[in-house]
């Protein structure tokens, strides 16, 4: 069988300790029996490595921060299309979701398909609003309040008990023993990624994650559980193995099939001391440790792609349990010429 | 007392819970308790057959066997339902 030659732009092509999904997500893709893929990377720093890897980007392209404004972003996005055209969007960051679900239909229009959650399955697993998350789907979850003034942070003890967990609204979590350790994350995290600042129970127990792919109707179409074994000081995984687990399993399900979630997730739960799972995040997007389950059986990458142009896509039914991944890091070697090209007409 | 279903022993002696994603190592009297745990063996049966094979009596291994399913039991590889 020939495969179907397609076009892929990606985001999310930094490689640091706390990576983006992007090159994993292109080195599943890659390994499709199905598609034979060219690769557009989109990146917001000149020095994302995967630009300068050309086995796995064939064509970069340097995009604004969604912070300078959505319309912005889309409009560089459909410049970029016009001029090299791409079937596909698969954007990694949560940061630019919002603008991508904005411009749905403008993309659509231009011949850019993409698999994103609504703006109303995206609002609704927001950290800030967990505790209505947990009460509308009967899930558990950790008691967690947004805070917008550092002058909240003494009244905490009231709902609280110390530690508590301090988070960004996209990213960044800390453990905090008292206030004052909890002003210090709050003006940290406040400088990065802005406010509400969120505050959360601290629940005791094993984190465990799980990457998903819904369907949009209520279908998961795959899931693979697991335990991170080695954490980075940002909490990342830098190792970790794939579970059996079928509580963890059925509660994806149903987070899945009552929101009718549509694209990729990841899901960060607790497992309690007494075996009690709590979600402590929904990750709107697929995780950077996707190629794991790429490993174990599952592409999921392939997957949304399939889904992302509408072909009939048959759910995973099975991984491989015990699979692991040990991240390593490599130093590329690259021209200052290929730099210069990146920097100078922002492509390469 | 079993072992869960799903917890695999090599024959090196390493313990792999998938439920958890744990992994252990245990020497070869060890596997040799959770070969005898898988086969439904009572405890009773357990130490008959541990103490004819190694030089040890019944109350030191009674000791030695408890404290071992103690560590099971904490790690979670004991049926939770016992």
């Amino acid at each position: 069988m020939s495969k179907r030659k397609i076009s892929v732009a990606l985001t999310g092509l930094n490689n640091t300790d706390n990576p983006g999904p992007g090159v994993p997500v292109i080195r599943g893709i890659r390994e499709s029996a199905f598609f034979d893929p060219r690769i557009i990377g989109l990146a917001y720093e000149n020095l994302e490595p995967a630009i300068y890897m050309h086995d796995v980007v064939d064509k970069a392209y340097q995009v604004p921060y969604p912070s300078e404004g959505s319309d912005v972003l889309v409009q560089r996005i459909l410049e970029i299309h016009d001029k090299d055209p791409f079937d596909v969007l698969i954007p990694n960051f949560d940061a630019e979701l919002y603008a991508f679900m904005r411009a749905e239909k403008t993309l659509r229009q231009a011949g850019i398909r993409t698999f994103l959650p609504t703006l109303e399955q995206f609002e609704e697993r927001h950290k800030s609003t967990l505790p209505d998350f947990g009460e509308k789907y009967e899930v558990k979850v950790p008691f967690s309040k947004p805070i917008y003034k550092q002058e909240e942070i003494q009244e905490l003890k009231e709902d609280f008990e110390y530690p508590l967990m301090v988070k960004g609204k996209f990213y960044d979590a800390y453990l905090a023993y008292n206030t004052e350790q909890v002003k210090m994350h709050y003006n940290k995290i406040s400088a990065k990624w802005g406010l509400p600042i969120i505050i959360q129970e601290f629940i005791k127990g094993t984190e465990v994650n799980v990457v998903a792919l819904g369907d949009g109707k209520g279908n998961t179409v795959g899931a693979v559980p697991m335990r991170k074994q080695y954490i980075t000081d940002k909490g990342k995984a830098w190792a970790g193995i794939t579970l059996d687990d079928k509580k963890l399993l059925n509660l994806t399900y149903h987070i899945i099939s009552s929101m009718k979630w549509r694209g990729g997730m990841e899901l960060e739960i607790v497992k309690s001391f007494s075996n009690e799972l709590y979600v402590i995040e929904i990750n709107p997007r697929i995780p950077a440790w996707v190629y794991l389950a790429v490993g174990a059986g599952q592409n999921l990458p392939e997957a949304l792609l399939k889904l992302a142009l509408g072909m009939d896509v048959q759910p995973y039914t099975e991984y491989e349990v015990g699979k692991m991944f040990i991240r390593y890091s490599s130093d590329l070697i690259t021209d200052l010429k290929e730099f210069e090209k990146l920097s100078t007409l922002g492509e390469l | 007392m079993k072992i869960k279903k799903n917890i695999a022993v090599s024959e090196t002696g390493f313990v792999f819970d998938p439920t958890s994603g744990e992994s252990y190592s245990i020497n070869g009297t060890g596997q040799q308790i959770i070969a005898l745990l898988r086969e439904d063996k009572s405890p009773e049966e357990i130490s008959a057959i541990m103490t004819g094979a190694y030089e040890i009596d019944a109350a030191s291994f009674e000791k030695y066997y408890y404290d071992f399913m103690g560590m099971l039991r904490q790690f979670q590889l004991i049926e939770e339902d016992e």
